[in-house]
């Protein structure tokens, strides 16, 4: 049967390229993969918002966002927060060892809708991976005329806690894109950037709704906190987007976990608007 | 199409015999129930049954089944990946399914087989399979078929269908599967005017036996937030105790889980049934719960049968009405009733 050649479950093998340890808890690293046959990266054509699930033999799946762009060739990247069985399996993996990657699952980020428009990135902790994606994305000469302004709030605990360092003050450096980087707090006298939560944050450097979308990912306290800063600058839930975690599985909507009402997270999100939520169960 | 008439010894052999073309699966009395196994020397059929004790969901979806394999040992040239594990899909035949059952199937598919996704396990074994559906001359105290779509010989799902007619079965082909079955069993006679005719009242007067109603109409016009907030749920969950037997003997629930099981250095990824009834479902990493709650996980069950099934398809209850969740549950929570709260 020809429609069944492809299996939704099956991985694709890659080899472990590189390993970089993001944060000073050691707790985040970036995985970066190299297919071992060439022919499955085009297969694994994805869109920022995305995730897969990273496949081990012997420890089982974990499903975990995109970090890297698709304007990023010859790898793909992960940054994986130790948290359970295979992700601590994961950590302790090496360069050069082979697992598997399965997708591209889930659906992306409204790119189209977002197309012309200003556009607002606020994510908080280790959230900050499919908007590291998106960012890389929307920068890349080929993508950024396609968008107006773009502004970023984005913050951690402390300034150790942060994701991608290096990119983070690459692009503090260029004037096509805002950026405003914060931490709770820091005893640091040489910190540079903002201190706060990414609400207050918000409040003070995104003051503008005007043709724009905001994409929102963190902990569900920031997100729970921002959201009314956004509504009374004016952004309507049709143009709040957030991107939600579950317990999954499948991937593809049939395990039966990660569902809110009659939607599944992996399969018909995991990005969703707020507008979208508020017509949802609140079981997440 | 074909109907052929067989004394219920007859039928027996002609079983037998198709044994070479089909993994033939009957009930069998097991103890104080039935069950339905794989016919072979040992089991004899025995079609004198209400209905049995477990549906033969795990004929198409086995309970525990074999996904992938892989190697760890890293000498091997393919250490580490994950590879299809070699099935077989012989055809085989579901002899005496009730029409509930058949129609659960049917029920499921567009879970396994839709559009986007497709799950080559279940449908390669759906495929590969012919239903051949007992009519229930008595249905049981629990059966609520009618009100779901179904009845007591409904054809739905089915491929063939047996009616019951004392010392003979009638058996009529429904599909080219259906057709198929019926060339290749041997014997039987065409039937008469009489056994027709009595085929068709047998039909007929059986629906009128199931006395249970169940309301369903007014399920797709409710708002599916105002339902997930009902009062009732509390009172509807207050005895549960989370056992998660409704699950695991209803025909139409399909949740699974994955895990890899590893012995020395070879190991297979493996699919289990999973139940909505456990905290562990949906526990997160960051030990999060969506529903840690009893009641959370009793309104997850009856929500997604009667409203987020409804509101995603649009064909009707995720329910065949076989009443076995009523039967077996330790605390005697009615799906029945819960359905007419939702309802009303």
């Amino acid at each position: 049967m020809e429609r069944l050649l492809k299996n939704p479950y099956l991985p694709y093998p890659v080899r472990i390229d590189k390993i970089i340890t993001e944060t000073e808890d050691r707790n985040l690293k970036t995985f970066r993969f190299v297919f071992l046959d060439s022919e499955d990266e085009k297969k694994f054509s994805y869109i920022p918002g995305q995730f897969a699930e990273l496949s081990i033999a012997g420890k089982g799946e974990s499903p975990i966002g995109i970090a890297s762009s698709p304007t990023e060739k010859g790898h793909v990247t992960f940054t994986v927060n130790k948290v359970g069985l295979v992700t601590t399996h994961l950590h302790n993996m090496k360069e050069g060892d082979v697992m598997g990657i399965r997708g591209p699952l889930g659906n992306w980020y409204p790119w189209q809708e977002m197309e012309g428009k200003n556009v607002v990135i606020i994510g908080g902790g280790f959230a900050f991976t499919t908007l590291r994606s998106s960012i890389v994305y929307m920068l890349h000469p080929d993508n950024r005329a396609r968008f107006k302004d773009i502004s970023v709030v984005y913050g951690a605990r402390n300034p150790g806690m942060l994701l991608y360092k290096d990119e983070l003050a690459e692009w503090e450096q260029r004037d096509d894109i805002n950026m405003h980087i914060t931490v709770d707090g820091t005893d640091d006298p040489d910190w540079k950037y903002n201190t706060g939560f990414v609400p207050t944050i918000t409040e003070q450097k995104i003051t503008s709704a005007d043709d724009a979308i905001a994409i929102v990912c963190g902990p569900p306290i920031m997100i729970k906190f921002t959201q009314p800063v956004l509504e009374k600058v004016g952004f309507s839930p049709e143009r709040i987007i957030l991107s939600l975690e579950m317990r999954m599985k499948c991937g593809i909507g049939m395990c039966g976990r990660c569902n809110i009402g009659h939607k599944f997270v992996c399969k018909d999100g995991p990005v969703f608007s707020l507008a979208q939520l508020r017509n949802m169960p609140p079981e997440y | 199409m074909t109907k052929k008439i067989y004394t219920k010894k007859e039928w027996m052999k002609t079983l037998a015999g198709l044994k070479s073309s089909y993994n033939i699966f009957v009930p069998v009395s097991d103890g104080d129930f039935h069950i339905f196994k794989a016919m072979d020397d040992k089991e004899n059929p025995d079609f004198n049954f209400k209905n049995t004790r477990l549906s033969p969901k795990s004929v198409i979806y086995p309970q525990s089944e074999r996904l992938f394999e892989f190697t760890l040992d890293e000498n091997a040239p393919d250490a580490n990946i994950i590879k299809q594990a070699e099935k077989d899909y012989f055809p085989q035949a579901i002899v005496g399914i009730r029409p509930c059952d058949a129609h659960a199937f049917q029920i499921v598919r567009p879970n396994f087989d839709n559009p986007e996704y497709q799950d080559p396990w279940w449908i390669q074994r759906y495929e590969s399979t012919t239903f051949v559906g007992l009519g229930c001359n008595n249905p049981d105290s629990t059966c609520f078929c009618t009100s779901v779509g179904g009845g007591p010989f409904s054809e739905k799902g089915l491929d063939a269908l047996l009616y019951d007619l004392g010392d003979t079965f009638l058996v009529k082909a429904l599909t080219d599967k259906g057709e198929k079955f019926l060339k290749l069993a041997q014997g039987g006679k065409k039937p008469d005017k009489t056994a027709l005719k009595a085929s068709e009242e047998l039909a007929a007067s059986a629906s009128d036996k199931i006395k249970n109603k169940v309301s369903t109409d007014k399920l797709k016009h409710k708002v599916q937030t105002e339902l997930f907030e009902a009062p009732f749920w509390d009172e509807v969950a207050f005895a549960c105790i989370n056992c998660g037997t409704c699950t695991y003997l209803c025909p139409t629930c399909w949740c699974f889980d994955m895990q890899d099981e590893v012995f020395k250095k070879q190991g297979d990824r493996i699919r289990n049934w999973d139940s909505c009834m456990f905290p562990l479902f949906t526990l997160h990493g960051s030990g999060h719960n969506p529903r840690a709650r009893k009641v959370q996980r009793v309104r997850q069950r009856f929500m997604h049968k009667l409203k987020y099934y409804v509101d995603k398809y649009d064909n009707g209850v995720q329910c065949s009405g076989c009443g076995r969740c009523i039967k077996n549950c330790p605390v005697n929570i009615d799906i029945r009733k819960v359905c007419e709260l939702m309802n009303s």
